[in-house]
């Protein structure tokens, strides 16, 4: 059985939503509370759930990267562990220095809250590994600072070794950008693809009669078979 | 003591829509002479340190590991 651990720092508020999905698909979950110094030995998948880390105060993600737990991250996530950052979680791993570039202000400075259409761009990854190249899913989104920024060498990186998974796009598959994100690019994952993240939150996308189960396809990638 | 006053403002290269958000509305405000807005933060840091040279390198760390994004972000430390 797949066992996801979910890391909860003061002001995330997806844990239990992350949970409710993974659970869903039949995987055991913990939660573990940023005071922890180690992850737990049998965590398959390490998520760093949505939510306000601190307030947001500073930056988004820049106090929670120094949160105790994130030592215990690092070294996890460098030793090929897989992890996942969903918005805030996202945040926190470009801060950290564990995916490439940073997340600023919404372009147009509104909060974001709705269902956005996403196509995949890559798949030769666990993630996304059930979708094809091209698919559309409808996810929700929900931000305020989630305008990604990457320099032009850093974009020809991510380009060059397949590290971008997913860009925002209308529902035909044609690029429509909620929030300036540089090539409306909504999704990463580092060159070892074993650090995901993403501002979409498909925890938030597990039952058609919510709006979309979209999310269903793309957490399973992480599911042992 | 030492105060050290922290500027963190987005690079150069960086687009600044908070900046442009306000020159907009100095400008419907008809003030019309503005080329430009930035908008930064301002950090200001009372140091127990007597030393100028020691707080300036104390302080660049301090910007360096957390007070700026370096990606994203320039600083300047003044010290009074």
């Amino acid at each position: 059985m797949t066992k996801v651990t979910i890391l909860q720092f003061p002001g995330t508020n997806c844990e239990y939503d992350t949970q409710y999905a993974f659970e869903r698909l039949g995987a055991k979950t913990e939660i573990l509370w940023h005071k922890a110094d180690k992850v737990p030995q049998d965590t398959d998948l390490l998520v760093i759930a949505g939510g306000f880390s601190y307030g947001d105060y500073l930056r988004s993600g820049a106090i929670a990267r120094f949160s105790p737990v994130m030592k215990a991250v690092e070294a996890y996530a460098k030793a090929g562990g897989k992890v996942l950052g969903i918005c805030n979680g996202f945040q926190v791993l470009t801060e950290a220095g564990l995916l490439p570039g940073a997340l600023k202000r919404n372009e147009h400075l509104h909060f974001l809250s709705k269902h956005h259409h996403l196509k995949v761009i890559n798949n030769d990854n666990d993630f996304l590994k059930n979708l094809s190249v091209g698919d559309v899913v409808n996810i929700p989104i929900a931000h305020h600072d989630g305008n990604y920024f990457i320099d032009a060498d850093g974009l020809k990186e991510l380009e060059e070794n397949n590290q971008i998974l997913l860009r925002y796009t209308d529902a035909n598959g044609v690029e429509q950008n909620p929030n300036g994100s540089v090539e409306s690019i909504a999704g990463i994952c580092n060159k070892q693809k074993n650090i995901f993240g993403l501002m979409p939150h498909p925890e938030r996308a597990m039952e058609t009669i919510l709006g979309s189960d979209d999310g269903v396809a793309m957490l399973q990638g992480f599911l042992k078979a | 003591m030492i105060k050290a006053i922290v500027n963190v403002s987005l690079k150069a290269g960086v687009l600044d829509s908070q900046g442009k958000a306000v020159h907009h509305a100095l400008e419907s405000l008809h003030f019309n002479g503005v080329k430009d807005v930035r908008v930064g933060k301002q950090i200001v840091l009372q140091l127990d340190c007597d030393d100028k040279k020691t707080a300036l390198a104390d302080v660049t760390k301090m910007c360096e590991d957390l007070l700026a994004n370096t990606v994203i972000e320039d600083y300047e430390i003044e010290l009074v």
